[in-house]
């Protein structure tokens, strides 16, 4: 087999039972590695205690201690960058079911090229009310609301579980509860429709 | 050894390659999609749940592999992952879960998507970025009157 056809098979979405179990050996790879605990949101306090050090109790303490994890984050950004060069996918339409094309065109959107949909999510789009509530208010929430649960996906969904914390599982519960509310709340209001 | 509280540059650079992977994933993964999050919470694919759910069990056989196969070994025989305290009500939990939830829901990006999105390109999730980080910081700012336990 030629390099070449590697990168072919590499440059296709993954599926998830080859993504997903990877995922899953970040946790004892990093932990090996580096003693560290899985987790992506505590970045955005030791970013906060940076900004403004000791304005509040949550914020006083040495923001110095998470450069692992600001060294972590900017792996991420990398390793994006890497997706979308060298293993980018030849097509640029994610797969998603039927049902959910229908009920995204019920919605108003149509254009499913790229990632996420640019008549809602984009720097001409944050000038309309949706594109502001989603990226500006969407943003705010996922901020806030990552610290007042203390963990986001990866620290309560992947490392919490991971670990059988029950605190984790009501998070996740959390997380599935906002986000429903989102869709089938939030969407049809802001989008019309629905 | 070193005493700066950032750590070591070997430190640095581990985490820098775990989190370069962690990234790949992300992206090839297709978990950093909007129309991936929308098919998850409209319960129309398996894809969001097989990503999630595999990842959780192949980490917990993964870490009792490690354990089992490390004990003697001194740093790998530690491997503890963090307790979540856990008391009463439990309410910063699920409350501060469901408002993470309604941002997630909106904006299609968790946090770890949020940085890997800003790398393939989508300048406009630093304004993204931006509102999470400020969202923590009226979390600091509140964090007194708000319930916790």
């Amino acid at each position: 087999m030629s390099g070449g056809v590697i990168v072919d098979v590499l440059r296709q979405p993954w599926p998830w039972w080859v993504a997903g179990p990877l995922i899953g050996l970040v946790v004892p790879v990093l932990w090996l590695l580096t003693g560290k605990a899985f987790g992506v949101s505590t970045s955005f306090r030791d970013l906060c205690a940076a900004i403004t050090p000791g304005r509040f109790e949550y914020l006083r303490y040495d923001w110095r201690t998470g450069a692992w994890r600001f060294a972590f984050v900017a792996g991420i950004v990398l390793g994006a960058l890497i997706s979308v060069t060298a293993l980018a996918s030849p097509d640029p339409v994610v797969g998603i079911s039927e049902a959910t094309r229908v009920d995204l065109a019920a919605l108003g959107i149509e254009d499913r090229t790229g990632l996420f949909p640019a008549e809602l999510i984009g720097w001409r789009a944050l000038l309309t009310l949706p594109g502001l509530v989603v990226v500006v208010l969407g943003g705010f929430l996922v901020g806030f609301g990552a610290r007042w649960a203390d963990g986001c996906t990866s620290g309560h969904a992947i490392t919490g579980l991971v670990g059988l914390q029950l605190p984790s599982l009501l998070a996740v519960l959390g997380f599935f509860a906002g986000g429903l509310v989102s869709t089938f709340l939030i969407f049809p209001l802001i989008l019309g429709g629905g | 050894m070193n005493r700066s509280p950032a750590g070591s540059w070997s430190l640095l650079l581990k985490s820098l390659a775990v989190g370069t992977v962690f990234g790949i994933l992300l992206v090839k993964s297709e978990a950093v999609s909007w129309f991936r999050i929308q098919e998850m919470f409209r319960f129309q694919g398996f894809h969001m749940y097989g990503l999630l759910g595999s990842a959780v069990v192949v980490g917990v056989v993964s870490v009792a592999l490690v354990r089992r196969l490390g004990s003697g070994r001194a740093p790998v025989a530690k491997m503890e992952l963090p307790t979540r305290e856990s008391r009463g009500l439990n309410r910063h939990y699920w409350l501060g879960g469901t408002v993470f939830g309604l941002g997630w829901g909106l904006l299609g990006a968790c946090p770890g998507p949020i940085y890997a999105l800003i790398g393939t390109g989508a300048t406009v999730f630093l304004v993204a970025l931006a509102s999470a980080v400020a969202g923590a910081w009226t979390y600091a700012a509140l964090r007194p009157r708000l319930p916790h336990f």
